[in-house]
């Protein structure tokens, strides 16, 4: 590969900044007093604390999964923090309420959190560090019963919901850091949509990490009643930082009979330098479950972060359900990727769908993993999955774990999969039109990575697109 | 001044060279036709003239207009009016043709200055364009020569010539692989975009492509050299006596 596309690829990182902010940071460590600390900070009840101890007890006993194609050293949980507030915050302060400077810092980053100046029809949560900054458009969606709030706010307001669902679908004891998540998570979003609704707006959370040295576990929970349907949106930036900071979340769906739940994610976490130093450790359990005629579809554009390691699944548990997973999972520097899906089929006439596009350059490594189980009941169920690698220049992988069990005879399962080279003769076809290499390695990324994109919302496609260009050629820095 | 004016080209790739000494002049309104043997550095020729970064241009000069050709990127020859036919078309998949072909048009008219077109006007001219190679417009929104038959590909790229608009078009083996009506179409739009201020340069094996394309020169390459030059009628002469009657005459011509 010429030096020319090497240099391309350098990237340029624009979220990096930091927010000079008082923080209000627990001292690094993580003992049942850390979990009993940050339960009574956000004044829980009894239940919930216990339901945490639950899951610290659980983690201790476990290890740390060895199995992603991934390599870093050995994170020592002891040196994090596990909570982090700004110190103006006050506890469920209104929008008008929360510090200047937070708004700016949001506003920075393209999210302007006055609901004048929002995109139009898109409320937002915005979480700082482990605590929920402010969330917009609560009242308009009041109107059609829908809870859209931080998830702190929903265990004091909505807690018999709270109590009902949450790890219904990912428990406590799932994996190793679903339990790490569960001892200490802080704050995120919670999502109530009643029954035969239409959230009137899309949904969004945008996550930054700012304090130093400080994991960020949140928790998702979003419920869609019988015949509701919801689209919801997450982005994730945080400041450039040379030690690597940890972000272990949870996110759970509950799709009702006839309901559909879309979820997008835009994932731009710092990915440390072009030495592999410093960025976002992204390991995250993300999974729905989905109830008769019930849809759940989930996208994923993921560029940052120095390892990630996320599998958002579906259990099909009702008959006729569908699950769809849409990625495009770029692993540029030396960044590490091992994502993909898992689709449960256990209803009759299931279908799920998984197309899978990993974008491999510098000396990135990029992992498909996918497991398509379909159990012996769930007759007439059907799997199309499509993975495609694309790698850019010489010195970038990119791998495929697919996983496939079908336990009846009734059931069609399809893969399909693709590796291909950003050629020179790929390039010197788009350059010999008048195209320079920037526009053509974009162009070419972007082609590969249509089918995803158009699964994104609108003006989160517009965005994918443009982080993605940042992400491979940027305006070398 | 020529249009195009080679002076004893050499080039290689990697290490070792194929073209040893080529010298060429191209006027406006010409159209030439470069014909030899497989390997005789034919398309090699037409890939270091639109810029092919694989290969090393070792000594020699190439000016268009008098400006140094092979000082320029791939794009800025593309900008000053090259385009070459590809033996090989592209494909970008998720890419529709029209798409791409906006994009070039735009970035070869904002380096020449001139404001970009939006998606609406792009389409009349595109849909004048069409009728050159007797397209309708479902073409336009497949992605660029994905699934195309051969034949398509190379329609797709007197498509794109016509669009583009260059001063020098360089056609390597454009016939090749093409069935007899493929080959009237494409050589029917060749022909409409002869013009007084654009030069062609026709790179082929087979006599069969100018007996639709009408050269007015001929040159033969061989073993990186061209050997002989002459007017049409050398290509019926090279076709009834084959290339061996000049292979032999270049390997003389070497000792």
């Amino acid at each position: 590969m010429s030096t020319e596309m090497e240099t391309l690829v350098n990237r340029e990182y624009k979220h990096g900044w930091v927010t000079d902010i008082e923080q209000d940071t627990l001292a690094p460590g993580l003992t049942e007093e850390t979990v009993r600390f940050i339960s009574a900070k956000k004044e829980e009840p009894q239940w919930l604390l216990d339901w945490r101890l639950k899951a610290y007890r659980r983690w201790l006993e476990m290890d740390e999964p060895t199995w992603p194609n991934v390599h870093y050293p050995k994170i020592d949980y002891q040196a994090l923090a596990y909570y982090s507030s700004p110190k103006t915050m006050k506890p469920l302060g209104s929008l008008d309420e929360v510090d200047p400077k937070l708004l700016e810092t949001y506003e920075k980053l393209g999210i302007p959190l006055s609901e004048q100046k929002l995109l139009a029809g898109v409320a937002v949560d915005a979480i700082f560090d482990s605590v929920s900054v402010g969330t917009t458009f609560k009242a308009a969606l009041a109107k059609e019963g829908v809870i859209f709030c931080s998830f702190g706010e929903a265990v004091k307001e909505h807690p018999e919901l709270v109590q009902k669902y949450l790890g219904s679908v990912v428990p406590a004891s799932d994996n190793y850091f679903a339990a790490l998540n569960s001892a200490v998570f802080s704050d995120g979003s919670f999502v109530y949509i009643p029954k035969g609704v239409r959230c009137p707006m899309e949904l969004s959370t945008y996550f930054r990490i700012n304090a130093a040295n400080t994991g960020q576990f949140e928790r998702t929970l979003i419920i869609a009643e019988e015949g509701a349907y919801v689209s919801y949106l997450e982005g994730c930036t945080a400041p450039k930082r040379d030690e690597n900071q940890l972000h272990a979340a949870v996110v759970e769906l509950i799709a009702m009979d006839d309901a559909t739940i879309k979820y997008s994610t835009v994932q731009n976490w710092y990915a440390g330098d072009e030495n592999g130093v410093g960025g976002i450790y992204n390991f995250v359990t993300k999974r729905g479950r989905a109830g008769n005629r019930a849809k759940i579809s989930w996208t994923q554009v993921e560029t940052g972060s120095a390892i990630t390691w996320k599998y958002p699944s579906v259990i099909l548990q009702g008959d006729d359900s569908i699950g769809e997973f849409y990625s495009v999972a770029v692993a540029n520097g030396m960044q590490q990727a091992d994502t993909g899906t898992k689709m449960i089929h256990i209803g009759r006439n299931t279908k799920s769908t998984i197309v899978s596009k990993g974008i491999s350059a510098g000396r990135g490594q990029n992992s498909y993993r996918g497991q398509v189980k379909i159990l012996p009941k769930a007759h007439g169920a059907r799997n199309y999955t499509q993975c495609d690698s694309m790698l850019i220049g010489n010195a970038c992988g990119a791998h495929t774990f697919p996983y496939i069990d079908v336990q009846n005879s009734s059931s069609d399962v399809e893969h399909e999969a693709s590796t291909s080279k950003i050629g020179e003769d790929q390039m010197f076809y788009c350059r010999a039109r008048g195209l320079n290499t920037e526009h053509a390695i974009s162009l070419i990324v972007n082609g590969f990575c249509k089918e995803v994109f158009r699964e994104l919302p609108m003006e989160f496609a517009l965005e994918a697109q443009k982080l993605l260009g940042i992400s491979l050629e940027g305006s070398v820095g | 001044m020529p249009l195009l004016q080679i002076t004893d080209l050499h080039a290689s790739a990697d290490e070792k060279e194929i073209l040893k000494g080529i010298s060429l002049t191209v006027n406006a309104g010409e159209v030439h036709a470069i014909m030899g043997p497989n390997g005789s550095g034919k398309s090699t020729l037409a890939q270091v003239l639109a810029g092919h970064p694989a290969y090393d241009v070792t000594s020699g000069t190439a000016t268009l207009e008098g400006e140094d050709l092979l000082d320029m990127e791939a794009e800025e020859r593309a900008w000053a009016g090259v385009f070459l036919a590809f033996q090989y078309p592209v494909e970008i998949p998720g890419v529709t043709n029209a798409y791409f072909l906006r994009m070039a048009f735009n970035e070869i008219r904002k380096a020449r200055g001139l404001d970009e077109l939006d998606p609406m006007d792009f389409l009349d001219i595109l849909e004048e364009k069409l009728r050159v190679v007797q397209w309708g417009p479902e073409i336009m929104e497949r992605a660029v020569n994905f699934g195309f038959s051969g034949g398509e590909k190379k329609r797709n790229e007197i498509l794109q010539m016509a669009v583009l608009e260059p001063k020098l078009a360089i056609l390597d083996e454009t016939d090749s692989g093409l069935d007899i009506d493929a080959l009237r179409i494409v050589s029917d739009g060749v022909n409409a975009l002869r013009r007084p201020d654009r030069a062609i340069i026709l790179v082929t094996h087979y006599q069969r492509l100018l007996d639709f394309i009408v050269p007015d020169f001929v040159h033969v390459l061989a073993g990186g050299k061209i050997v002989k030059s002459g007017g049409k009628e050398l290509a019926l002469e090279l076709e009834a006596k084959g290339y061996e009657w000049l292979t032999g005459v270049a390997e003389g011509a070497a000792v």
